[in-house]
């Protein structure tokens, strides 16, 4: 089911995401503030009691996501927002919901860290987002956006894929994405939702069911986990997006998400007419991580430049994707954000170091 | 669930339980029943333990108000974390000390759904203190099943903020001692205080008459609930012989004997009836 608005609105991140739940059919928001997500709270706290649907300003990040692993156990389409901080707050129940298969969509809108760190954008949650939060066996996907039309799309897809899979779902999007204005079209968009077969309703006229990640017996746990990783190799071989701009040519590639993405592109424009055959590879899954279509990108590239506002997390997923292509990084941390000139710079290191010798 | 296991005797009376005759329609009166949301086998409790009794308790209000088909339990992390095994209702599983939370999210996304938290007091008066303070303030309809043995029987018997001052256990070997660690803590009265707690009180199964009187206890919080109240909390002083280096009797007399000297019974509020009363 797809409603199209007449015309492009101009919106900020935060609040588009918000409708674009909203518009999705979440049923219940839970949050606690947090600088530089807060427009979405805000954004909920006003259009959910309006709708009839819940919204729940939580004492901390713990309590937001408990709640909204209570919500998940029966059946309701939730979401959840934070930034960074918050994130390592809700890394508990991130496991307790992996272990139980509850379905939920998690916006972080990343901030500088470690620590309160600073309130600017930043990439620097990727190795919590696509491998950590909490403990034990587990991923869930990771989708990131790189504008905020897309961020809609993709809030979208990630309600449909949490219940496809019964999984947790983060949408990672930075301070830039949350805070800025940009014309959005706003394809909102309804996604499937099935909860029937294991949702708690109260055990009228049916077995009791029980929604739990505790599996006392070892060797129970390990079947569990072998259920879990199976839905995990499930999804890196269906779920992988990424997205390439102007890679016919290319000799060298930049690598980037989100808002490094953005910058990148225009880098990208300017070595161009510079003469150097540079083009996108854009993840749009950072778990699961395109590796495959990289490495088939590999063998024609004489570089890659990864290009983060960290110190460098994705680039360890790149280099253990391809063999012998030299990769380069260039980061940006604490909020600050990498220039086009600078990555032009990079691109002309890179360009220039791997020249093939006459 | 299996077939009740019901005991039938001649002519009694029945004050507690489904009262019924018999097929053949003799004149005997069943006062003593195998609740049947309760499972029929052994619990992996202690000989002693007094989860068990809760357990049984809870079922039997279950039954007698026709909640089981609507119920949606909220289980924690402690020894009572089977507490899904042996009740059959629905059940979600929390983080440790998160039931209130979770069992937030439970209620406002099934606004027809009876909803409960079973919580040791490790798990609801230290882990997880933040978290029922708010949902009471919230006031959220939920009943608070509080099972206070003042130590962590899990983990294998620790100090819990519980503990009674000069209480020996395997991390206050010395015994509590309130220079170190504090006082025990009355969190009950502490959320009696707030305006969303429409009842609180305060039961033992330290003897059958105990166990009589936390039946009502919890059957006024599961009664306040369903009749529109707000957050409803009952405490029940527990047993751990186990952790405690205790038999089973003795576990028994040392909850009348010194822990109620600790934690009074009895009603600490109760809004509705009093404001039945006002009016
Ligand atoms: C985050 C976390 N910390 C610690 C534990 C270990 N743990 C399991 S049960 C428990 C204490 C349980 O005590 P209580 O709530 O009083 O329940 P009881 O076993 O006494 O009934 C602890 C500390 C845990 N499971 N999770
Ligand atoms: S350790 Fe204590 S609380 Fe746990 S089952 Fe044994 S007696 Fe009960
Ligand atoms: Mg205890």
């Amino acid at each position: 089911m797809t409603a199209v608005a007449e015309r492009p609105r101009l919106m900020k991140g935060n609040e588009a995401m918000a409708d674009a739940a909203i518009e999705a059919g979440c049923d219940a928001y839970f949050g606690y503030p947090i600088t530089p997500q807060a427009e979405l709270l805000e954004r909920m706290a006003r259009r959910m009691p309006e709708l009839g649907r819940v919204f729940v300003q939580a004492e901390s990040e713990v309590g937001a996501i408990n709640m909204a692993l209570g919500a998940a156990a029966t059946g309701a389409k939730v979401l959840v927002s934070t930034s960074s901080p918050g994130m390592s707050l809700m890394a508990e129940a991130m496991s307790y919901m992996a272990g139980s298969e509850l379905p939920i969509v998690l916006i972080n809108v990343m901030r500088g860290g470690p620590g309160l760190g600073s309130i600017g954008p930043s990439q620097s949650d990727y190795f919590q987002a696509t491998k950590g939060h909490g403990h034990g066996d587990y991923r869930v996907p990771v989708l990131a956006p790189s504008s905020i039309s897309e961020a809609v799309a993709l809030v979208a897809d990630s309600f449909e894929l949490a219940a496809r899979y019964r999984t947790p779902v983060i949408l990672l999007a930075d301070g830039i994405q949350g805070q800025a204005m940009e014309p959005v079209m706003p394809t909102f968009r309804m996604p499937d939702w099935d909860t029937a077969s294991w949702e708690l309703t109260g055990a009228d006229g049916r077995e009791p069911r029980v929604v739990k990640s505790l599996h006392l017996r070892p060797e129970d746990l390990e079947v569990h986990n072998a259920h879990l990783q199976a839905k995990f190799a499930t999804i890196t071989e269906r779920e992988v997006r990424w997205a390439g701009e102007q890679l016919e040519d290319a000799e060298v590639v930049v690598v980037a998400y989100g808002t490094a993405a953005r910058v990148a592109r225009t880098a990208i424009e300017r070595a161009r007419a510079d003469g150097l055959h540079v083009g996108l590879f854009r993840p749009i899954t950072l778990w699961p991580f395109p590796s495959k279509a990289l490495a088939e990108l590999a063998p024609r590239l004489r570089a890659i430049v990864v290009v983060e506002l960290s110190a460098g997390q994705m680039v360890e997923d790149v280099r253990l994707a391809v063999e012998r292509v030299p990769v380069f990084f260039h980061g940006r941390t604490g909020g600050m954000v990498p220039t086009p000139s600078e990555v032009v710079d990079r691109l002309r290191v890179a360009w220039a170091l791997t020249a093939p010798t006459p | 669930m299996t077939t009740p296991r019901n005991a039938l005797v001649p002519g009694g009376a029945a004050d507690q339980g489904p009262a019924s005759t018999t097929p053949s329609g003799d004149s005997r009166r069943l006062i003593y029943g195998h609740p049947s949301l309760l499972a029929e086998r052994p619990t992996h409790y202690c000989p002693g333990c007094g989860h068990g009794i809760i357990h049984r308790l809870i079922a039997e209000l279950l039954d007698e108000l026709h909640l089981g088909p609507t119920t949606i339990g909220v289980a924690s992390v402690g020894c009572s974390v089977f507490a899904y095994d042996y009740l059959g209702i629905d059940f979600v599983e929390s983080p440790h000390g998160r039931a209130p939370a979770v069992a937030t999210g439970v209620r406002r996304t099934r606004p027809d759904a009876f909803v409960f938290t079973y919580q040791g007091d490790g798990d609801l008066a230290a882990i997880g203190t933040a978290e029922i303070i708010h949902a009471a303030a919230r006031g959220e309809r939920i009943s608070v099943v509080f099972v206070n043995n003042g130590i962590y029987g899990m983990t294998g018997g620790q100090m819990a903020p519980t503990t009674l001052l000069g209480q020996h256990t395997t991390s206050s070997p010395e015994g509590r001692d309130s220079s170190l660690a504090g006082y025990p803590i009355p969190i009950t009265e502490m959320l009696a205080l707030l305006p969303g707690v429409s009842y609180a009180a305060r039961g033992s199964i330290a003897d059958p008459s105990q166990i009589g009187k936390t039946k009502v206890m919890l059957r006024r919080a599961f009664e306040d609930q369903l009749g529109g109240g707000r957050t409803s909390i009952v405490e029940i002083l527990s047993t751990c012989p186990v952790g405690w280096g205790m038999t089973p009797q003795e576990s028994m007399d040392h909850v009348a004997n010194e822990v109620v000297g600790v934690y009074p019974l009895g009603v600490l509020v109760d809004r509705r009836a009093a404001a039945a009363k006002g009016a």
